[in-house]
């Protein structure tokens, strides 16, 4: 088995109108053994920006701390928040840093830029960043959500839609997946407000 | 670095509190060629006295005013040698920056940094401050800035200002002339004026240096024929 299956994971988020919505599921395992469902793979870094990281949980927990650190000192250096482009090079260049020998994570990065315009990408473990226009996919479930997203996205969705039609693709894709799962996880956040909801679906 | 006899710090606290060795350096700038800045409400201009040694010297070649990227400029008062280091590692700091977030470097990030080098250099071993104060001219998303970076590393953001030789009777002059609505050529008409006040002989493009930077957020040295446009027009 993969080291990056060892813990399992989902993690997807999508483009609305002004708006975005990033959702993970909430399994903790140790292969097959379920250890926890309330493991949290998003995280704020600030009220528009948010990342959500899939793979070796360790690592997921690591590479957080190390993030929201670099963040913290930019935002006191030059008095203001990252713009979500900017947050997503400083990851690029963190995970290259450790080219061979690297976070066995990949990371999935959704925020509001300038304008309040949604900005989504992920990327592989050694920080290779993938834009998109439309969703971004990652972890053991990747495959599943691919497909769903495809299948249910729609350009220029308000925050209820987005949050439904999110909501809908990861749950199903993770009922194909053993390792992902036990519910979600889900923020929309729009200009003025963040919207977080926990999902209820199979629990096994 | 260096022989263990010179490996203590040359900048050494006085019995007065003060860093004699950076007052000196003070004095290195203020013997140095004048130079001045201006802020205006849509950009900056800088400028500087461009004396060369002798009439023999190629004027061409020598720029004293240069670009740490393209939206901010820098000019000095001082040793053109220890200038030059300066603008190197300067530029350094800001390509790594692009680099790391892929996003042009904010004026007030570089000359933090480029303080923070001028700083270190007062406290390290076996070496000694730089004889430099620069004016640093950008413009970025918080609008044009103008700082002034002391050899002690210590920086201040000016409406206007003046280093060198005349400083004490460019600053008077940019006290009674500078308006906070001023525009970018009513300010390198001012500069020009400035520079004339205290200037020994005839002023012209060859003696002097003019940078500036508009809202279009691009640094530029003027041109000869540019400065005599400007120089035609002041008479």
């Amino acid at each position: 088995m993969s080291i990056f299956e060892y813990n399992g994971s989902a993690v997807v988020a999508m483009v609305g109108k002004n708006c975005f919505a990033i959702a993970s599921d909430r399994r903790l395992g140790v292969q097959l053994q379920t250890i926890a469902t309330d493991f949290q793979r998003i995280s704020k870094i600030h009220d528009h920006l948010f990342i959500g990281l899939s793979g070796l949980a360790t690592d997921v927990q690591t590479l957080y701390q190390r993030l929201v650190f670099r963040h913290k000192l930019y935002q006191l250096r030059e008095e203001r928040d990252m713009k979500p482009e900017t947050f997503a090079s400083l990851v690029s260049a963190i995970l290259y840093e450790k080219r061979f020998g690297p976070y066995l994570c990949q990371p999935v990065i959704a925020g509001l830029g300038d304008d309040n315009k949604p900005f989504i990408c992920t990327m592989d473990s050694i920080g290779a960043k993938e834009l998109a226009k439309d969703f971004v996919v990652s972890g053991t479930a990747s495959e599943s959500l691919y497909g769903a997203c495809e299948a249910m996205f729609k350009p220029d969705m308000e925050a209820e839609e987005l949050f439904e039609t999110i909501s809908q693709a990861l749950l199903s894709s993770v009922d194909r997946d053993c390792l992902s799962g036990w519910g979600g996880h889900v923020y929309v956040v729009t200009p003025n407000e963040i919207k977080e909801k926990i999902l209820k679906g199979r629990m096994d | 670095m260096g022989d263990s006899q010179y490996s203590f710090s040359l900048t050494t606290f006085s019995p007065s509190g003060k860093l004699v060795q950076i007052e000196h350096a003070l004095t290195a700038v203020g013997s140095g060629q004048t130079s001045l800045g201006l802020k205006a409400s849509n950009g900056v201009v800088i400028a500087t006295e461009k004396k060369l040694l002798s009439i023999l010297v190629d004027e061409a070649s020598v720029q004293k005013i240069q670009h740490l990227t393209p939206n901010i400029g820098t000019v000095y008062s001082g040793m053109g040698p220890d200038f030059r280091v300066l603008v190197r590692k300067s530029r350094k700091q800001a390509e790594q920056y692009l680099r790391l977030y892929k996003e042009p470097i904010p004026v007030t990030q570089l000359v933090r940094e480029t303080a923070t080098v001028m700083q270190e250099f007062t406290q390290s071993g076996g070496v000694r401050p730089f004889g430099v104060s620069l004016l640093v001219a950008g413009y970025d998303d918080k609008g044009p800035q103008l700082y002034q970076v002391d050899p002690s590393g210590s920086y201040f953001s000016w409406k206007a200002s003046a280093m060198g030789k005349n400083v004490s009777n460019a600053k008077t002059f940019l006290e009674k002339r500078y308006t906070e609505d001023m525009e970018l050529d009513d300010a390198i008409h001012t500069a020009i004026l400035t520079l004339k006040e205290g200037f020994e002989g005839e002023i012209s493009s060859k003696n002097i240096e003019i940078g500036k930077i508009g809202a279009d957020k691009v640094f530029r040295v003027l041109t000869p024929a540019e400065i005599d446009d400007y120089l035609a027009e002041v008479e």
